[in-house]
């Protein structure tokens, strides 16, 4: 746990440092996905209720990104990619970043269940639940799978986009839920291959050391077969189409080909070209989850012309 | 008559103001169009100021 004196204040904090307490690039991310699952729900959205709503569902995942900033102070410290955080870096206390997540999380899920629907703040508020209690607090230090179920955080924002339109849940939302979740293993495991980061100093158990390289790439193979079918599926639902099972079937031959030849590759190969397919499929995996939304908004833009959907 | 100079705290602070100033004001410029929205549109809403809901009226020649 983080330790409010531990880290020595330097200089006064700026509009920023509270800025990136939300983690703003994960951000966007929620934004994009939760836009992609309010936009295609069958049921039409007030302009001003959308906006309002995708900025409450993002400033409800930034404040979930505070509180984990909070708790996680003390590794974030240790490691070399979070030491410039706000927290460790001594700008903002720890304490600050507790009360500016608690405010946040409270403020985004009453303007959500004012602004859309009781539903939908509901699932937001047990986004942030999970992320900040369930894989910042219960997982992240126990097991190597916390990326795995701490997927499922990262995995709702479409749920509630869609929850915001319909006021409920359906196969098609379960399946852009689907979608994110088993993409987040391969995404992220092929991350871990090459960055090789200071998890162990730490005290966070991650595949790759706890289970050792070769599983990891065993494991990245997995997910990435276990997801093919969840996006050909989406794409077979009422969301989908033509053009998205199209998208759907190329995303997926391309990101399980990749997955194929980081599991033929070991250590040696890997280090001869300075892990450039597993640098490459982390690239891919990035694009594979854009486009893949990208496709269920157009299939949305050609079923409005009468000429897209099932 | 002269002004005070500003406190050194004031110019140390200005950037966290004047982003939370724009901030709230963003907030409540918000919440004003999602009351212009909903009242326009007639979504369900009620002011409870001491008048008989009109749900909770028998109405006559009806069964319920």
């Amino acid at each position: 746990m983080s330790d409010v004196h531990s880290y020595q204040p330097t200089g006064e904090a700026q509009f920023g440092d509270y800025v990136a307490l939300l983690k703003p690039r994960v951000m966007s991310l929620v934004v994009f996905t939760a836009l992609v699952g309010l936009l295609v729900a069958p049921v039409p959205v007030h302009p001003v209720i959308g906006f309002a709503s995708i900025l409450f569902i993002a400033l409800g995942a930034g404040a979930s990104g505070a509180l984990n900033m909070w708790w996680d102070a003390d590794i974030d410290a240790v490691m070399k990619r979070t030491k410039s955080r706000p927290v460790p870096a001594g700008k903002v206390e720890a304490g600050e970043a507790l009360a500016v997540g608690l405010a946040l999380s409270g403020i985004a899920v009453v303007m959500l269940a004012l602004a859309a629907n009781l539903f939908a703040a509901g699932l937001l508020a047990f986004t942030i639940f999970f992320y900040a209690v369930v894989y910042s607090m219960w997982l992240k230090r126990a097991t190597p799978q916390n990326i795995v179920i701490g997927g499922a955080a990262g995995a709702f924002p479409p749920m509630i986009g869609w929850a915001v339109a319909t006021g409920g849940v359906s196969i098609e939302s379960a399946l852009m839920f689907g979608l994110i979740f088993m993409w987040t293993p391969p995404h992220f495991w092929a991350l871990a291959l090459f960055m090789k980061e200071d998890y162990s100093n730490a005290g966070v158990p991650m595949l790759t050391v706890t289970h050792g390289r070769k599983e990891t790439r065993r494991q990245i193979l997995i997910y990435t077969v276990l997801l093919a079918p969840v996006a050909i599926w989406a794409a077979c639902t009422s969301i989908g189409g033509p053009f998205t099972l199209a998208a759907a079937l190329v995303l997926n031959a391309v990101f399980l080909k990749g997955a194929w030849d980081i599991y033929r590759r070991d250590e040696t190969m890997a280090e001869a070209d300075k892990y450039a397919v597993e640098k490459k499929v982390f690239k891919f995996s990035l694009a594979y989850l854009f486009l893949h939304f990208t496709a269920f908004l157009v299939e949305a833009a050609l079923k409005a012309q009468g000429i897209g959907g099932w | 008559m002269s002004f005070r100079p500003d406190h050194e705290l004031h110019r140390r602070r200005f950037s966290r103001n004047v982003g939370l100033g724009v901030c709230l004001a963003g907030f409540v410029g918000l919440v004003f169009a999602l009351t212009v929205v909903k009242v326009t549109r007639g979504d369900p809403m009620q002011a409870f100021d001491h008048v008989a809901r009109p749900e909770m009226i028998e109405q006559k020649g009806t069964d319920q």
